[in-house]
């Protein structure tokens, strides 16, 4: 295709679409091929919530430097979902606690969920893809 | 890769003629990149190439056209914030034009 | 010897295998995932803490920044960079690298 947007044509039905990220971001491609998928996901206009948990909430540190390992920066193209309409951003309490993380440690707003919760959002969702 | 000599400047460009290493862009290498694209660069072409390369220098990707769309109309105003007008500025696709200009890679999501 | 250690202890087993098995004066070098256990907060952290007894822990620089954990390392963990690291196996007789 070129470069034109995906256009709702007014038939499609909505899903709820969960990304589950329990990766740090540069051990392993999860972390960054996840991303990308969520951003091209962004062009379909669904119900997309992402979550982060277990190692995963490390994607979203502060103050990532790249330079010592010469991979790209990919910590700040989280900041860039907000212009792509996604904005529902989750961390669970126990990785970040487990991990002595704290809301301000990370780069983009997040809701912070119990397990409970947790549990009742992904149990709404129509698909789950996991990273 | 192919290399190709731009203001006798070896530059590595990908299979469609993408800039290889986004460090190595100077206005040589956009202005050798919009005749290809056959794009007449204007003061309008210019201000979304730059645009597009402050986009990514503080995202580290490059738009998808609904987002450069979006966000250009927020900076620029809402009469450069729309399709026809970034159509018309680059009729190939605003994303994959003014990035391949820019030196950027092709967005993510244009397939 | 020298061990190191690349895998998040939070997802593998391999650091807790490395510390139960290392032997006393050894040393012992996160890499990789494996750096975020010798930050501070972290689960793994006692662990790191009570083998400081035994071995020698280092941390690699290049990865702590790149995870954003630079400056969080545990105390007594030393950061050493690449060159460092390299150090350390010229000064270690052998050297095992836990997968």
């Amino acid at each position: 295709m070129s470069d034109m947007d995906m256009e709702d044509d007014g038939s499609g039905v909505v899903k709820k679409f969960m990304f589950l990220n329990r990766k740090a971001p540069h051990g392993t491609v999860y972390a960054l091929e996840g991303l990308e998928v969520v951003l091209i996901t962004a062009a379909f206009d669904q119900d997309v919530s992402l979550v982060f948990t277990d190692d995963g909430v490390y994607q979203l540190m502060k103050g990532i430097d790249t330079k010592g390992i010469e991979v790209k920066d990919f910590s700040k193209t989280y900041r860039a979902l907000e212009g792509y309409d996604i904005e529902k951003l989750y961390v669970d309490r126990a990785s970040m606690d487990a991990r002595g993380l704290t809301e301000d440690d990370l780069i983009v707003d997040v809701t912070v969920m119990s397990d409970d919760e947790m549990k009742n959002l992904m149990a709404e969702q129509d698909v789950v893809i996991s990273f | 890769m192919p290399m190709v000599n731009i203001a006798g400047k070896e530059v590595e460009v990908d299979e469609e003629g993408y800039l290889v290493d986004l460090s190595q862009w100077n206005e040589d290498i956009a202005k050798y990149m919009a005749v290809e694209e056959k794009v007449d660069l204007t003061e309008n072409h210019w201000e979304v190439v730059n645009f597009l390369r402050e986009y990514y220098a503080e995202y580290q990707i490059a738009p998808a056209v609904r987002v450069l769309t979006k966000a250009i109309g927020k900076k620029l105003g809402p009469e450069k914030g729309n399709n026809k007008y970034l159509y018309e500025l680059f009729p190939y696709g605003p994303a994959k034009q003014a990035c391949k200009i820019a030196g950027l890679p092709k967005p993510t999501g244009c397939i | 010897m020298l061990h190191i250690v690349n895998k998040s202890a939070s997802e593998r087993s391999s650091l807790d295998s490395c510390l139960k098995l290392a032997s006393k004066g050894s040393a012992v070098l996160l890499i990789e995932d494996a750096v975020y256990a010798a930050t501070k907060g972290n689960a793994a952290a006692a662990k790191i803490q009570a083998a400081q007894a035994d071995l020698k822990i280092y941390a690699l620089g290049p990865d702590l920044a790149a995870r954003g954990m630079a400056g969080r390392t545990l105390d007594g963990v030393n950061v050493v960079d690449y060159g460092g690291f390299v150090d350390l196996v010229a000064e270690h007789s052998n050297c095992q690298s836990w997968l």
